[in-house]
């Protein structure tokens, strides 16, 4: 890459570049050179940085009249939805964005799945991936307690309740987590800290993410290394710039559309009615995007193995990487893989639709099943696969499928194979 | 050529003492090393924990221990509840039936085997933390499969003496601390 070479053409320019070279750091994320036949489904990343300035910007805005205090909190979000000037659209937009984040974050992991971008040389970049979104998880968790509603309040007992299923000390920490010997006032205070802490920390681990994607460079469709820059890839500016702006711009219409057509489509009713110790809602149901671990928790009927089975669901992906014994990464040339991965995905679904549901009778049952086939799919499917599958041809680079019919391509490729 | 050798003969041997002296501060080097992170170690830490601790009970929290309760107006068959320590406590006034009931079921039958008397010392009155034992939702009174309590988040059941009977909750309800200051009072905590 060129770019250690790169000298601002003004002087003012090379005299700042010469001392803080963040003019070379523009240059190099200008000119990156990035696969050119990347799809839509890598527009995500750009989509997920937008998430999480909205939530930021938003989240500051709203901290400005937002009180937290047990006794205050309940009311000073009223006061937001009517007094404040366009207090409704910021907390809606917030609210929101919180589910369109992890929308974007479920598609951005899925592509992930399905193109292997997981695979060596991308691990860093996967298990940061698999700590930020950890991280959003809290965030969004924390964020649901501070409007103090009925659901806020006893969806954070039943999540730090979680944590008495540890043998021992599991008591000693929930009440050093409440602050007292129920969710309350302490309780509310300290999860607002962490709620503004997170996001800032999520930012600086994405900056992490981003460093070590550069490293490599993108994975792409067809999941094989790339010259970089060669004719494989384009520069970052424009090409990918435009692409990301649109595709951003299509996802804020559906953003749109929650904010100002359902804003309180993606929530629970029962959040309007303020937190009250005395009494649990008749059924408590965590934010969507929860849901499938949800549905692993109370399908198990052990406590504490409920929480472990819950914890390993998502900590499982940290090791996909080595889980995954296939060389080849893009499941368009894997047969069986792609497969499985759309069994993988709509048992995350079912686990979702079961999680929202009475955990009894039937429910109980599918949600038991397809927890079971969650594990099977990382820890018995995905190493044997690696193994057993036969794998289509892969090209032997990005533009060899766009011309595929050129005979100096097919000369080209009787050429190397003859190296070889 | 000699001048040569010997020159690097004699910088050789200057090495070598140089290392011998090298070698020697290492080891003090290495005892301040070890005297600075172990003292450190101990200041971080006793630094650490008061930020840990900040988050435990405060006293504020911790004086509200007590609360008394006037439980004359409850009829048999009715509970009441009220707050103490910011969880709900259920106080029942059972019928015989559910004294009965409570008292003839078999030890081996329990999930989490406690003996009703002693979990209602006055076997009218059943005093319990209402909180499930799985994840802290707050059970339904006169429901569930054995006539006692049903919680609704995660199903499990209790009896009409609060023990777990079915369901992924681990334990009975918690009989906290109480006594009866007279015939209408209940002092809790």
């Amino acid at each position: 890459m060129s770019d250690h070479d790169y000298r601002p053409k003004s002087k003012v320019g090379q005299w700042f570049n010469d001392r803080l070279p963040l003019l070379t750091l523009a240059n190099h994320l200008t000119d990156y050179p990035t696969p050119k036949n990347l799809n839509y489904w890598w527009t995500f990343g750009g989509i997920l940085t937008f998430c999480l300035i909205t939530q930021i910007v938003t989240g500051l805005t709203l901290a400005m009249h937002y009180i937290a205090h047990a006794d205050m909190a309940f009311e000073s979000v009223e006061h937001i939805m009517r007094d404040v000037n366009y207090g409704w659209l910021i907390r809606y937009i917030h609210a929101n964005g919180a589910s369109m984040f992890f929308l974007a974050v479920y598609i951005h992991i899925f592509r992930s799945l399905f193109y292997g971008s997981y695979k060596s040389p991308r691990e860093i970049i996967w298990i940061l991936g698999i700590i930020i979104y950890l991280l959003m998880m809290a965030a969004a968790f924390m964020g649901y307690v501070l409007p103090w509603g009925q659901m806020s309040f006893w969806g954070a007992t039943v999540i730090t309740n979680l944590f008495s299923a540890i043998p021992l000390v599991g008591e000693g920490i929930v009440t050093w987590l409440w602050g007292g010997y129920s969710v309350d006032n302490p309780t509310l205070t300290r999860f607002f800290t962490l709620h503004y802490l997170i996001p800032f920390l999520i930012l600086g681990l994405v900056v992490l993410h981003i460093w070590a994607l550069h490293v490599p460079g993108n994975n792409n469709p067809v999941g094989i290394d790339i010259k970089k820059p060669s004719r494989d890839t384009v520069p970052f500016h424009p090409y990918i710039v435009i692409k990301d702006g649109f595709a951003l711009l299509m996802f804020m219409i559906v953003f749109a559309f929650f904010v100002f057509y359902a804003p309180n489509i993606l929530g629970h009713a029962d959040n309007y009615i303020e937190a009250n110790p005395m009494v649990t809602p008749a059924h408590i149901v965590p934010e969507w995007y929860l849901l499938p671990f949800y549905a692993i928790l109370r399908s198990v009927p052990d406590k504490l193995l409920g929480v472990v089975a819950m914890l390993s669901a998502i900590l499982i992906l940290a090791v996909l990487p080595w889980l995954d014994t296939s060389k080849i990464r893009s499941a368009v040339f894997r047969p069986l893989y792609k497969q499985f991965y759309w069994i993988l995905v709509a048992d995350v679904l079912i686990l979702g639709y079961v999680g929202a549901m009475p955990a009894e009778g039937l429910y109980l049952l599918i949600a038991r099943v397809a927890t079971a086939y969650y594990f099977l799919h990382f820890l018995v499917i995905l190493p044997v696969l690696g193994f057993k599958e036969k794998t289509l041809p892969v090209p032997l680079s990005i533009t060899e499928p766009v011309l595929g019919g050129s005979p100096n391509l097919a000369a080209a490729r009787d050429k190397e194979s003859k190296i070889e | 050529m000699n001048s040569y050798i010997n020159y690097f003969k004699s910088k050789r041997d200057n090495n070598k003492s140089y290392l011998k002296c090298l070698k020697k501060k290492t080891k003090r080097r290495d005892f301040l090393f070890t005297a600075t992170t172990a003292v450190g170690a101990v200041g971080a830490a006793a630094v650490v924990w008061p930020m840990i601790d900040q988050m435990n009970p405060d006293a504020s929290v911790k004086a509200l221990a007590s609360t008394e309760v006037d439980i004359s107006s409850l009829t048999p068959g009715n509970t009441l509840t009220v707050l103490w320590r910011g969880k709900p406590v259920f106080i029942r006034r059972r019928t015989q039936e559910e004294i009965d009931e409570a008292r003839s079921v078999k030890m081996e039958d329990l999930i989490h085997p406690e003996k009703d008397e002693d979990r209602a010392k006055n076997p009218e009155w059943l005093v319990m933390l209402g909180v499930c034992t799985h994840l802290g939702c707050v059970p339904l009174n006169d429901k569930g499969d054995y006539n006692g309590w049903f919680c609704p988040c995660h199903g499990s059941h209790y009896d009409t003496s609060g023990r777990i009977r079915k369901g992924p909750a681990p334990w009975n309800m918690e009989v906290p601390k109480y006594e009866f200051i007279n015939a209408n009072t209940i002092k809790i905590g």
